[in-house]
């Protein structure tokens, strides 16, 4: 083996242009960079262009058709009718209370993941930070729908938290809240209390993750700095955790906001009979076969979240995303 | 003034971050006890017994394996197609400074960021609008197109790190462009594409909301899961089948994780 390695020709600076078409092809690539950048880009825009903003339009194509009231059929001409059915009162109800549970939702998503986020990136170290990343990663992946079913579990009449409840006796003040109006109802799976907490559980992870992000940016001296400088903890808070933590509880709205205003299968399993706005899109695109109303319900969130998006954009938040 | 404060941990903190993470992962754990449990017609709590006997009977119902065979073949194939565009994507963006590149990230990202019932109506409107029938390729078409993100979110922080002098320095060695990507880039990028798939995957296994708008009458497993949790018909089977999905998409997001953990970006922030 040595024997070949000594005998063998030193290499030539040059290399000889490798055979076929690969040369020139990469010859041409490494002399037009442009050329090769748009080969790169063409399938993916082409296929997110075609496949989805192709859909969006014609989706919002089918927003301006109507539906014929005796027929059935879609009238495949320009129109603003279905607008303004989407203006009566029992729809813009639908849209007020989505977007209450929606803003609901996003505040109670905050207040827990707070300590959450906050512990994780400034006490969390070595092992503890890798736990608590799974431990935010996991639940957040785990599957949507076994994360419903799991609270069908829980909320049921005959679950876990009934029995945890008698276990303490305080079924009394259960039984209270559900007799309340609007948060109540036969039990909690069928209350919009049911619904509301199961919309907190599957987005929570959403909002810890960019809040962590954002106080992983904090200095720590800052807030030794505040306390130093005579602050109390709740001082400290307002006035120099909170603030600097405010572009990433926004970009975690972005999430728990959005996807609160589109989700149609969490209401419809834990909740009551009374429609959010992905409920009646599902149910005016599939069982009344109003697609045009459909398509201009599904406005009515794209509308809400670039306003918010807007607005986040002016705060920072995606900075912190 | 204590100089060490930043070691010492407020109680009130440790409570609340530990009754969150508690919140957190009760839940999935309470549906591990009850794919044993012997009641069949309610949930009760506590389970009046233990069994074994639910995993034979779903194992050997049909409708089960053909729902779990859809959702593999769906999620292969769509991540095979995300794999390519999200790379494609993630190297030209990350490597050239052109006009229209952050039209580019927004592109990608707009399917996740919008609503899932957006996209699945959007989807099904184009769908009637072309006149395509539902098929086994209208569920990968939409899978496909929210499953670019994920591989390209991890394979852009790769190309991030991954330093440019590099593939200069291969060139002047006398690599064509081929063998630079063949020898240079490809392991560079391999762990973290390998993550990026493993986490489409279990995206597009997992997808729900897209998939009732493309699919008609084909039924994926989530399908079947949101059959039974609407118009339930055997409730064990259903503990059962939700107990195996928790494990299976657990393995991939842990694989993924230690694939990409030594990383600065860690796969999977931002579903």
């Amino acid at each position: 083996m040595t024997l070949t390695a000594t005998q063998a020709k030193p290499a030539p600076a040059l290399l000889p242009r490798a055979g076929g078409l690969r040369g020139p092809l990469s010859d041409l690539f490494w002399r037009r960079p442009k050329l090769l950048l748009l080969l790169m880009l063409l399938p993916p825009v082409l296929w997110l262009g075609i496949v989805y903003i192709g859909s969006l339009f014609a989706l919002l194509l089918q927003s301006f058709f109507s539906i014929d009231e005796f027929s059935g059929l879609i009238n495949r001409e320009f129109t603003l009718k279905t607008y303004g059915d989407l203006l009566q009162a029992a729809n813009l109800d639908i849209i007020l209370r989505t977007m209450t549970m929606a803003a609901l939702v996003t505040l109670a998503s905050a207040v827990i993941a707070f300590p959450i986020a906050y512990y994780a990136a400034r006490y969390a170290r070595g092992r503890w930070k890798a736990l608590f990343y799974l431990g935010v990663m996991l639940p957040l992946w785990s599957s949507y729908l076994v994360k419903i079913y799991a609270w069908k579990l829980i909320l049921a009449k005959e679950g876990i938290l009934t029995w945890l409840l008698a276990k303490l006796h305080l079924v009394w003040l259960l039984d209270g809240w559900l007799s309340l109006p609007i948060v109540g109802g036969n039990s909690l799976s069928v209350s919009s209390t049911g619904t509301f907490i199961v919309f907190v559980y599957v987005w929570l992870p959403f909002m810890i993750l960019p809040v962590q992000a954002a106080l992983e940016r904090v200095p720590g001296n800052l807030v030794e700095a505040s306390s130093d400088l005579g602050a109390s903890p709740g001082q400290t808070f307002r006035n120099v955790l909170f603030p600097l933590a405010l572009p990433g509880i926004v970009a975690g709205s972005i999430f728990t906001f959005s996807l609160t205003l589109g989700d149609y299968i969490i209401p419809q399993i834990i909740g009551t009979s009374r429609l959010f706005i992905g409920q009646a899109v599902y149910s005016q695109q599939g069982t009344a076969g109003n697609i045009p109303l459909a398509a201009a319900f599904t406005v009515v969130p794209i509308v809400i979240m670039g306003f918010y998006l807007w607005g986040a954009k002016r705060m920072g938040a995606f900075d912190a995303l | 003034m204590r100089s060490d404060g930043s070691q010492s941990t407020p109680l009130g903190l440790k409570v609340a971050a530990a009754c969150g993470l508690l919140f957190l992962h009760l839940p999935i754990f309470l549906i591990f006890v009850y794919a044993f449990t012997t009641e069949e017609k309610s949930f009760v709590w506590p389970p009046p017994g233990l069994t074994t006997q639910w995993f034979a009977v779903t194992w050997n119902r049909p409708d089960v394996w053909q729902a779990l065979s859809l959702s593999v073949r769906v999620a292969a194939i769509s991540t095979l197609v995300a794999l390519v565009l999200g790379t494609l994507c993630a190297a030209a963006v990350s490597r050239t400074q052109f006009f229209g590149r952050e039209t580019i990230s927004l592109l990608v990202i707009l399917p996740i960021a919008l609503p899932g019932i957006i996209t699945g109506i959007a989807l099904r409107s184009a769908f009637s609008l072309a006149e395509i029938p539902f098929s086994f390729w209208t569920i990968v078409l939409g899978h496909a197109t929210f499953c670019v993100v994920v591989v390209y979110n991890n394979a852009v922080a790769r190309f991030r790190r991954t330093s440019g002098s590099m593939i200069e320095a291969s060139m002047d060695l006398g690599a064509d462009g081929f063998q630079t990507f063949r020898h240079i880039v490809l392991p560079n990028i391999a762990t973290a594409l390998l993550a990026g798939g493993m986490l489409a995957f279990a995206l597009s296994f997992d997808e729900v909301i897209v998939t009732t708008f493309t699919a008609g009458q084909q039924q994926t497993l989530p399908i079947w899961m949101l059959e039974e949790l609407i118009r339930p018909r055997q409730r064990p089977v259903t503990n059962v089948v939700a107990m195996v999905v928790v494990l299976v998409t657990l393995l991939p997001i842990l694989l993924a994780y230690y694939l990409t953990r030594d990383g600065d970006q860690i796969a999977g922030s931002g579903k």
